[in-house]
């Protein structure tokens, strides 16, 4: 049985919203790097070209064909994160989030959409309504294995996206109250745990810097400090595209990739934030619209899995900018800088596609 | 309860519905955030930009020049560099400072009671000049840690070079940091970290060689790296300012005094301009304006040989036989003793039971007014005292210039004394003997001077009484003067004696005499102690008479008027009379021999220039 593919099917609003992020992404990469790394821009522009064409090769492919192959996809996905791990030691040492022009892809960006993959494949396959111990447990196994791996690179804020794809699919299959609040309450537990036996020191100072800025004013407490300066400083209206001089000298961190949300704040003021989100809150809520029109279950778990990693992304970064998160290296969907985060997003958004193409149950 | 999908396409339309609600109500929770932030505060945040990325450097304004009469300068500048602490964000200087301080060579436990200190009483955009002078290896360690130490910054600084051999060094003074109570006096005028005058001229006309420190605005980027200037405020140079000093005489007066504890002055007695003034020992006012350490301080403040006192303003001392040119000028003005009064002198006179000795063991035998100045008889004027009685002398010594302050204008100048029977009644509550007039009458006793009162007070009597201010800077307006007319009989008579001290071959200075030129003067020897205590203090040189001697040429009208003290130099004759004789020589090589002169155009002063020229 074959579903129908029109072209002119496709989700041309959500289309347009990541058109206009991209543009907007595009303009103030242009603006806050014109002077110092010209090149820059062209780079972004070329990865979100390749990036469409990855969303529309994806759109063709059948997800269910894709979800068969999941378990494939998933051992890849291990042995690439092992390898990386070993590699990676070697060359890069720690600096995982920080992406250097010519590196190897980022596995770690493959993972997300696997993972997204997996998990969607094994909830279509629960036939209940509401996830027992044993699928839960199994869910915590798929999603913490490469959690895992990705932790020991080590990266922190990568890792920790993997975690709402589990929760968007659990809430999404069901849970009983009883089995939500033991799980609320063993997360609870296992933070002093991880804080003692999994998080590294760096990872460690960048929470206490975000919980005591004036502690540590030079490292991460001093990126949130010059982030907030440069948002705040921005006004209602901003300074003008190229005029913000808190990010063209320099003083916002990676203003070009982490931190590019407190370039547009600085430049574009209050205006350019509140239509950044609200581009962002249709984008996500076109998400859901597509998951609600799934044919299937499994392609809603897809689309609502997609649609929380990005949300996620999202509200981290978006707050991170602000002060309220500390500094994971989470970078802002469509419109940060970073090859591999933009194809990533892309052929994310290429399920999507792939789902609302096949919506209408012939 | 659990139920069992049957339909695989009946989806969780609630728990979807659920989902773009939390989307919906996240957003507005982050634009609240963003609102707060952008709108309501900020102001706050703008200003916390701008600190930022704008930093104010002060550009510091030079201080003017000292030049001596002929334009020669006499103190200038050298650039250097200041190393400066920006104190904008508190949380980027408190971490380094022991950093810095290894890397500067700073004292880590003073540099943070400074920091500490500035950060109550300066405002935060103001830079500390933490290490002035910096060698070039802190300005290595500074540019090295542009990066990473983005606190510290260099500063071009124009600063005085002092001759560091000590040449005209407490007539110059020194520089300093300005103290927290010279920037509470000086109403608002005084900025911490200003560099003004703590001595001598320095200090008298700091405001007018200190100048207006102007300020820069700089763009400045994350690694503290200037990227831009946004406007200056040029700083206004202090001003140069001239001297009635003449440099050569100077140097003469130097070397003269090397290794000797003592002090010269020349005047024009005619314009009251100081030609010479020297000090010795003298000190390197370099160290002290670096900011001595307390070692160095204490050493040159518990140095027995006292370098840092201006002898010529501030060295007190019994005038010795010089004083008799006073008890003379009394005598002739007063009639008392007549002018042609006689004494015979056997070498000592008794008066009121006590024996008073002259100089010279043998005596002088008949003498009279002339040539007891000649030959300094102390009999003769001891005569002459008992005579005239303390309250004439005393009124006399005090309107020819003794016993107040010249006014000349440098800090720190001391009157000396004349004493009267007011004077000891309200010092000591006791009356005064008649004894000690005897004593002040060959300027011993209570009576002191300072070398330059004696070439005022010498230089208003031998020009008839007109006593003009001794100042320093070379001004148009003529000097301020006191005026207590002599009778030219008296000015020719004393003139004449003074001219037979030098020229007479029984005169006491009759060694020190020049060829051609008219060179006059009187020899002093002041006795610190008696000649039996110090017998009993083992002699030595410690205990030896100051000498003193005042000289001028030419006899009438005269130019320069010298006056020389050496402390423990024994006699007058043979340790202060050469010293004012070369430089009396020195004065009339000069006039001789013109030296190319410089002119200045900025000499806003130029009428006492030319009147000098066609000397």
């Amino acid at each position: 049985m074959r579903t129908r593919i029109r072209s002119a099917d496709l989700d041309w609003w959500l289309l347009g919203l990541v058109g206009a992020l991209c543009c907007l992404g595009l303009v103030e990469l242009r603006s806050a790097t014109h002077v110092a790394m010209a090149g820059m821009v062209w780079r972004q522009l070329i990865w979100v070209g390749l990036g469409f064409l990855a969303l529309w090769l994806v759109s063709r492919i059948d997800y269910l064909w894709v979800l068969d192959r999941a378990p494939i996809l998933y051992l890849f996905m291990l042995g690439g994160l092992a390898v990386v791990l070993v590699i990676g030691h070697e060359r890069f040492g720690a600096r995982r989030w920080v992406e250097i022009d010519g590196t190897p892809i980022q596995v770690s960006e493959f993972a997300k959409l696997v993972i997204i993959i997996a998990l969607a494949r094994f909830l279509s396959g629960v036939r209940t309504d509401r996830l027992t111990l044993t699928d839960l447990v199994k869910i915590g196994i798929l999603t913490g294995v490469p959690l895992g791996l990705i932790l020991l690179q080590p990266d922190l804020g990568t890792a920790l996206t993997l975690v709402p794809v589990a929760v968007a699919g659990v809430l999404l299959a069901g849970i009983r109250w009883k089995h939500l609040l033991a799980l609320i309450l063993l997360a609870g537990l296992s933070l002093p745990v991880a804080w003692h036996f999994v998080l590294k020191p760096y990872q460690k100072a960048r929470i206490t810097a975000f919980l005591q800025p004036q502690q540590d004013p030079q490292g991460s407490g001093y990126q949130i400090l010059q982030s907030k300066i440069a948002v705040g400083s921005g006004g209602l209206w901003g300074e003008g595209l190229g005029r913000g001089s808190q990010n063209q000298l320099g003083f916002v961190p990676v203003r070009y990739s982490d931190f590019i949300l407190s370039a547009v704040g600085e430049e574009l003021g209050f205006a350019g934030i509140f239509l950044t989100l609200l581009l962002y809150v249709g984008l996500l809520l076109r998400l859901i619209q597509n998951a609600r029109q799934a044919k299937d279950r499994a392609g809603m778990y897809l689309v609502g899995g997609v649609a929380a990693i990005l949300g996620f992304h999202i509200f981290v970064n978006a707050a991170m900018v602000i002060g309220w998160m500390p500094v994971t290296g989470i970078p802002l969907p469509l419109v940060s800088y970073g090859g591999s985060s933009t194809l990533f997003v892309f052929m994310a958004l290429g399920l999507v596609m792939s789902v609302r193409l096949r919506r209408f149950v012939n | 309860m659990v139920h069992r999908i049957d339909d695989d396409q009946k989806l969780p339309q609630t728990r979807l519905t659920v989902f773009a609600v939390i989307v919906v109500a996240l957003a507005l929770l982050l634009m609240i955030g963003f609102w707060r932030l952008q709108v309501l505060d900020t102001q706050h945040y703008a200003e916390l930009a701008y600190r930022n990325h704008i930093r104010t450097i002060p550009i510091i304004a030079p201080r003017g020049l000292i030049l001596d009469r002929y334009g020669n300068v006499l103190l200038g500048n050298y650039p250097s560099f200041s190393v400066l602490l920006n104190r904008d964000s508190p949380g980027q200087v408190k971490p380094y400072l022991p950093e810095i301080a290894a890397g500067l060579g700073l004292n880590l436990q003073q540099l943070r009671k400074q920091v500490d200190e500035a950060a109550v009483t300066l405002p935060r955009y103001q830079p500390l000049v933490i290490k002035s002078n910096a060698t070039q290896a802190d300005v290595a360690f500074v540019e090295s840690h542009r990066a990473d130490i983005r606190c510290l910054d260099l500063l071009m600084v124009q600063r005085r070079r002092y001759p560091a051999d000590g040449f005209m060094s407490h007539v110059l003074g020194y520089v300093g940091d300005v103290s927290a109570r010279e920037i509470a006096k000086s109403h608002g005028r005084y900025r911490p970290g200003d560099v003004v005058g703590k001595s001598g001229l320095e200090y008298e006309y700091n405001r007018i060689l200190m100048g207006v420190d102007g300020s820069r605005r700089v763009i400045v980027d994350s690694r503290g790296r200037v990227r831009g200037t946004l406007g200056e405020t040029p700083a206004i140079p202090g001003k140069t300012i001239r001297l009635t000093i003449d440099e050569n005489l100077e140097r003469v007066a130097f070397n003269d005094l090397k290794g000797k504890e003592g002090a010269v002055v020349a005047l024009d007695p005619q314009t009251g301009g100081v030609l010479v003034m020297a000090s010795a020992p003298s000190f390197n006012a370099n160290e002290l304006s670096n900011g001595p350490t307390p070692a160095e301080w204490d050493a040159l403040v518990d140095n027995p040989e006292h370098p840092l006192l201006n002898r010529a303003i501030q060295a007190q001392l019994a005038p010795g036989s010089t004083f008799k040119i006073i008890m003379a000028t009394a005598m002739l003005q007063t009639g008392v003793p007549p002018p042609n009064f006689t004494v015979f002198c056997r070498g000592y006179q008794n008066f009121y039971g006590r024996i008073f000795h002259c100089w010279k063991p043998g005596g002088h035998g008949l003498v009279g007014l002339h040539q007891a100045i000649i030959q300094s008889c102390d009999v003769y004027f001891y005569n002459v005292g008992q005579q005239l009685g303390i309250q004439r002398i005393s009124y006399f010594a005090k309107h020819l210039g003794l016993g107040r302050l010249s006014g000349i204008d440098l800090p720190g100048e001391e009157p000396g004394l004349v004493p009267s029977i007011s004077w000891k009644e309200h010092t000591f509550h006791q009356p005064w003997f008649p004894g000690e007039t005897i004593s002040v009458a060959i300027g011993q006793g209570a009576t002191t001077v300072t070398p330059l009162q004696l070439a005022y007070s010498i230089g208003g009597i031998v020009s008839g009484g007109i006593f003009k201010q001794p100042h320093l800077l070379k001004t148009s307006d003529p000097a301020p003067e006191v005026r207590f007319p002599l009778k030219h009989s008296t000015v020719e008579k004393l003139t004449s004696a003074m001219y037979g001290v030098v020229n007479n071959p029984l005169g006491t200075a009759a060694a020190s005499r020049l060829k051609g030129i008219q060179f006059c003067g009187k020899t002093g020897s002041a006795q610190v102690v008696s000649y039996q205590e110090r017998r009993l203090l083992g002699g030595g040189k410690r205990y030896y008479s100051n000498a003193w001697f005042v000289g001028f040429a030419p006899e009438e009208n005269p130019k320069i008027v010298v006056s020389v003290l050496v402390q423990g130099g024994h006699e007058g004759a043979e340790a202060a009379a050469p010293i004012a004789s070369d430089i009396i020589k020195a004065y009339y090589q000069e006039k001789a021999h013109p030296q190319p002169r410089f002119v200045n155009a900025e000499e806003p002063h130029s009428a006492e220039a030319a009147a000098v020229s066609r000397n």
